[in-house]
Order: structure tokens, then sequence, then C-alpha cells
């Protein structure tokens, strides 16, 4: 075991994928000289020349489509764009070409592209810097959308992506870039399909993923400390969701609080409660809850944007909500 | 018609009929589209190519198998004259599997792995940033390929216009962008989109080698094409071509010109590519009027055997709707259910 970070952990699943295959190279804003705008690509140029490491000009639309095109061309692209807002530059690459194009070709093309992302509030960037698109994302077939959480996710989760024969996005929370812990010398590839299970419990399946898995963590122990047994369910995948996972644990526990930086209209967790609605109505012994963004764009100072997002007394406060009734 | 590239340009009598027979084969095929279109075998929308011919039949023969193609929703006549089979692509048009793009395309979005052909893209502009994509993993593989990659004027006006001119300039990459410019984006005339109407111009502006041909004269288009690509694939980076054509059809099948006279229309009509290369060769001694007879016979048979060949399709079975959405799963890689 060696201590390392999430970023550190990124950077190392970069080495490895770009060491491993030759098709592998990595592009976008400041991935190069600068190092990455959050320092995820850090010493790649020296180690891996321009060739590979790729500083494109600010035109997301275009080093986008250009990672599609390259994809098609038989190499394995790393797009990595700045924050999720950025992205929206490059939404016509994204939902109208990478995500259709092995459909609308019968089958004949496929579009084999990573393409990494920061989301999500916490640093004080205001609202087009911190936003939660990731659900949005996910609204969109023919792609695929992960949000490593965890240290052997980020450093597992880039080389299943690379593996895929479809676009996947990994959208890392801008959050947890720090995030320290150890993690076990020989980690590696780790599955991109299921959601985990992060803590076992028996009252209260809390369902997330991203930069929200701490916060549900530290209000399930609080939890914990006043009688209520809450299981955490680390979502991984967002599309496709897991839903044999999701199902297993809320049939355990009968309740279920959602837990989503996206805002709630129209969302990732609308559409968790929905399906839980249809599939596990009756297992249900108290109404779903959520716990979400407030519907505001992300403002700039900490006091409004701690308050925007989801935290640990609300998470709390929505549990009790719907534990403490009577099933 | 084949594909293979480098067939003696000019010195015999055979390419230059091949280049009369191509104009014609796309010339003949929407015709017969527009009448299916009106007899409600082709739905959706229905861009024809006509007027414009010279540019898809001059260009394709400068390009190798190897190169890859791009187009527009206005790419009828890049299938044809790239070699995708005529029968395939009027069953692309009816929506029926055996189309090239097992008719989940349409007339919007002919894709064919077997010629190169990344369609087929319906967002102006959107076809460009992948043709710089694909000339980048033939640089990055060492492979001496030209990406062609045609667009309209209208595409000019895009921000993807800019973004990919200057990366493919930047990264020297063998982008060999085709400019069509018919004078309309939709029903807005040039000068009412353009500050800068000499687009050659604003590719010049990206330090790209650029130059605007008559995108009426057949061979004019297939010398520049050809230069220009073996330029490219050289190494010296992209190029820019503009060919100054038209479209004789309204832009799409609803549309009821009301942005042009019909004079302007009629103008350009006598400078009709068919019309002016078929007297072209005649003046030369190339081509009589029985041939061009013998032509419009083997031409309509063709069309009318890909009719049949449409007619004889057959549809996808709707079990089939989400196949594909995603790669299916096998054993070489992780499980991957691709249910949402």
């Amino acid at each position: 075991m060696a201590t390392t970070t999430y970023r550190e952990a990124i950077r190392a699943a970069h080495r490895e994928a770009l060491t491993k295959d030759p098709r592998v190279f990595l592009m976008g804003e400041d991935v190069g000289k600068y190092g990455g705008s959050y320092a995820v690509s850090k010493g790649l140029l020296a180690e891996f020349g321009p060739e590979r490491i790729r500083d494109t000009p600010l035109s997301e639309s275009t080093f986008v489509g250009a990672g599609i095109g390259a994809a098609l061309g038989g190499m394995r692209p790393i797009v990595e764009v700045m924050t999720v807002n950025f992205s929206l530059l490059a939404l016509d690459q994204i939902v109208n070409n990478a995500a259709t194009i092995r459909h609308m070709s019968g089958g004949q093309f496929s579009v084999p592209l990573v393409i990494r992302m920061a989301t999500g509030a916490g640093r004080q960037l205001a609202a087009q810097h911190a936003h939660s698109l990731e659900g949005w994302y996910a609204h969109i077939p023919g792609i695929r959308i992960v949000a490593p959480a965890t240290l052997e996710d980020a450093r597992g989760m880039l080389w299943s992506a690379l593996q895929d024969p479809d676009p996947v996005l990994i959208f890392e929370h801008q959050t947890l870039y720090n995030l320290e812990g150890s993690l076990a010398d020989n980690a590696g590839a780790v599955d991109i399909d299921r959601a985990a299970v992060r803590r076992a419990g028996r009252d209260v399946s809390l369902v997330t993923y991203g930069g929200t898995l701490g916060r549900t963590m530290q209000a399930a122990e609080s939890l914990a400390a006043e009688g209520i047994d809450a299981e955490v369910v680390d979502l991984r995948s967002l599309r496709p969701l897991d839903m044999p996972t999701i199902l297993g644990s809320v049939k355990k526990t009968h309740r279920a609080v959602i837990v989503d930086e996206g805002w709630k209209s129209g969302s990732l967790s609308a559409e968790l409660m929905a399906r839980l609605v249809e599939q596990a109505f009756f297992d249900l012994d108290a109404p779903l809850a959520r716990v979400c963004t407030a519907e505001v764009p992300i403002p700039y100072p900490k006091h409004l944007e701690d308050a925007a997002v989801p935290q640990p007394p609300a998470i709390i406060a929505a549990v009790r909500g719907i534990v403490n009734r009577r099933g | 018609m084949s594909l293979e590239a480098g067939v003696i340009h000019g010195v015999n009598r055979e390419h230059p009929l091949r280049l009369l027979h191509e104009m014609l084969r796309i010339r003949r095929f929407e015709e017969k589209c527009a009448e299916l279109y009106s007899a409600g075998k082709i739905r959706g929308f229905l861009h024809l190519y006509i007027g414009e011919e010279a540019v898809a039949a001059g260009a394709m023969p400068a390009l190798g198998p190897d190169d890859a193609i791009v187009a527009t929703y206005r790419e009828h006549g890049h299938a044809i004259a790239r070699g995708i089979p005529m029968d395939r692509l009027m069953a692309e048009m009816f929506g029926k599997q055996e189309g090239c793009s097992r008719g989940r395309g349409g007339s919007m979005h002919v894709f064919d792995a077997a010629t190169r052909f990344y369609g087929g893209n319906a967002i102006v502009g959107g076809g460009l940033p992948i043709a710089v994509g694909l000339a980048l993993s033939d640089q990055m593989q060492h492979r001496p390929r030209v990406t062609a990659c045609f667009f309209g004027d209208g595409a000019v006006a895009e921000g993807e216009f800019h973004e990919s001119m200057n990366l493919a300039a930047l990264w020297k990459l063998p982008v060999l962008f085709m400019c069509e410019n018919n004078l309309y984006a939709m029903g807005t005339r040039v000068e009412r989109a353009q500050s800068q109407t000499d687009l050659a111009t604003k590719a010049r502006s990206y330090l790209m080698g650029a130059e605007s041909v008559d995108g009426m004269d057949v061979e004019a288009v297939e010398s520049a094409t050809r230069q220009a690509a073996e330029a490219v694939r050289r190494g010296n980076g992209p190029m820019f071509l503009e060919f100054r054509t038209y479209r004789f059809r309204a832009h799409s099948m609803f549309d009821a010109e009301l942005y042009r006279d019909k004079a302007e229309v009629e103008e350009w009509k006598r400078r009709d590519p068919i019309v002016m290369f078929s007297k072209a060769l005649a003046e030369r001694g190339v081509v009589t009027d029985a041939l061009i007879a013998a032509f419009d016979t083997s031409v309509s048979d063709e069309v009318n055997q890909a009719v049949e060949f449409a007619e004889a399709g057959t549809w996808e079975a709707i079990a089939d709707l989400t196949k594909d959405v995603y790669t299916p799963p096998d054993n070489s890689r992780p499980a991957s259910t691709g249910a949402v």
C-alpha cells in the first residue's frame, strides 16, 4: 500500500495506458506544458512527448470532434475538457456525433473515445465552472457515463473506459483531486459496469456518486451514532445504471434517499426515483426522498456555495424524515 | 466506375467519358429520388445535389481507396462517385436494411466502411472536426492518406469551421477542405451571411494553401483536387479548395425558393456541368450523340435496378431497434450490458 491522491491515481492511470497501448494519446487545453488545469497530467509531456500529450487551442468542439475522428481512424484518444461547463461548447460533437455514429451507420463504425472532465462545486469557482451536468449526459443513449469517487476508481476506471469500443465520459469531481489515501501497489483496472455498496446497513439506502459520496458517508456515520444504520450505494456508472445493485439495497432496507449534486428538475435523481417507483414500489416502507443542489446557478461566496449543494446535515435530515415514519 | 486513383488524366478517351458517366449517374439517380419522394417512397428531408455534380464526380477520381471522405447531408453525389453501389444507396433512401447504413440514416446519413465514407452529417460544420481527427490518426500512424472533407458555404459561418481550419493548419494535418460554395446557406445568400465573401481568403488567413475553382467544370475540379491532394499527401499540411457551383433544385423538397430569382437559376442552368462537358467532349471528338444515348440507357437501367433492389429490400425488425446503440459485448473485453 502506498499513500497517494485522487489526482495522482488518475495520472498513474494515464501513465499505464500510455505505456501499454501505443494508440493512446491525451489531448486538451493545457494538458502539456501547463500540466493540466487540475495538474492531473503534470509530468506526462516530459515522459511521453508532445506527439502523445497534445496541447490544443481553446476550441472544445473541434478537439472533441478530432477525438471522435481519431478514434474512428484507429487511435484511442483521451480528451480532457477542463470543466463540464466548457464541455457545453462541444455538445454538438458529443451528442450529435459520438453518441450517434454507431447506430446511425448501422453498426459499421464505433467510436472508442474517452472524454474526461472536472465537475461539481466546492472551490468557489461560481456559476460557469462548478455545475454538475453529468446527469444531463446520462440522458443520452450511445455514450457511457462514469464517475470515480474513490482512489481505486480514479486509478482503475480509465483503462476500462479505454477498452470500451464506445464513447465513455469520465466525470471527476473537482473537490476530489486532493483526496488522500492508500492504494494497493498493484491497483489497476476496475469494472465500470456496477454500483458498489460502500457501507452496508439495514435501515435506509443512501444512493449517491462522485463528489457527494464522502459527504454521504459522513452523514451515515453520524446517523449510526443515533441508531440509524444506513447503507451507502455508490453508483459509479451513471449510464447505464446498475439497477440490480440499487434494487438489491432498497429491497433490503425498504427506504431510499438519493443524494445528487445535480439540480432536482429533470435530473438523474428524478430518474432514480422514477425507477425505484417502477421497480420497487411494493418494497418501499416510506416515500422516497432526495437531497440535491438548490435550483440556482452556483454562487461564488463560500457560505452560499455550501448552502447550495448537498451537505451532511441535509442528508441526515432527509433520512430522519423517512426513517422515523412508521412503515 | 471503379475507385482506383491515378487513372491517366486527360490523355485518353476513357477517362473523360468516365467523368461524364459519373455525373449522369448522379443526376439520374437524384431525378429518380425526387420522383420517389413525391410518391412517398422516400421520406424525411431530401437535399438534391443536381447542378453540383461536377464537384463530386471530379474530386473522387483524384483520391485513393485509402483516403477518407467526410460529407454533408447533400451527399448522394459524393457517395455515388466514391463507389458506394447505387442499389445500396437507394435502399438507404427507402430506409431498408439492405441500405448502406442499414436504413438507419436515410438520405442525410450515408456511411460506408468499405469506401471509408464517414457520413452524411446533417449538422452544418459538424463533419469538419471529425475530418481533422481522421487526419490526425493518419499523421500519428504515419499513413500517407488524405481526408477529404466536403462542406458548403453555410458551414464557413460556423465556429467549427474556424476551429478546424486553425487546428488542421497548426498541426499540419492531411485534410483537404472541399468547400462547395453554391451561394446559399439554405435561403441565405453568401453576401447576407459573410463579411468576407471570398472564402479562400479566410483559409489563407490560417496560412493554408487555398484556391477557388470553377465547380461547374469537372476537369477543373479534378485537376485542382489532384494537385491539392498530392500536396496534402506530401505532408505539407491542409489545403482549402472552394468550388463555385450552384444547386438547380430547391434546398430540400419543402423549399418554395422565395429567396432567389428564377432568372438567376436559369442563368446558372446555362452552365449545367453535364451539358457543358458533353459539348466540350463532342467538340474534341471524344463523344457522339449515339454514345450519350447509350450512356443514358445504361444509367437508366442502373437506376431502375437500384429502385427494384430498394423495393425488394426488407424492413429491419423492430426487435433490432436498439441494436448498435452500443457495441454488443463479446468475450474479449469486460462485460458491458448496453442496458440503460
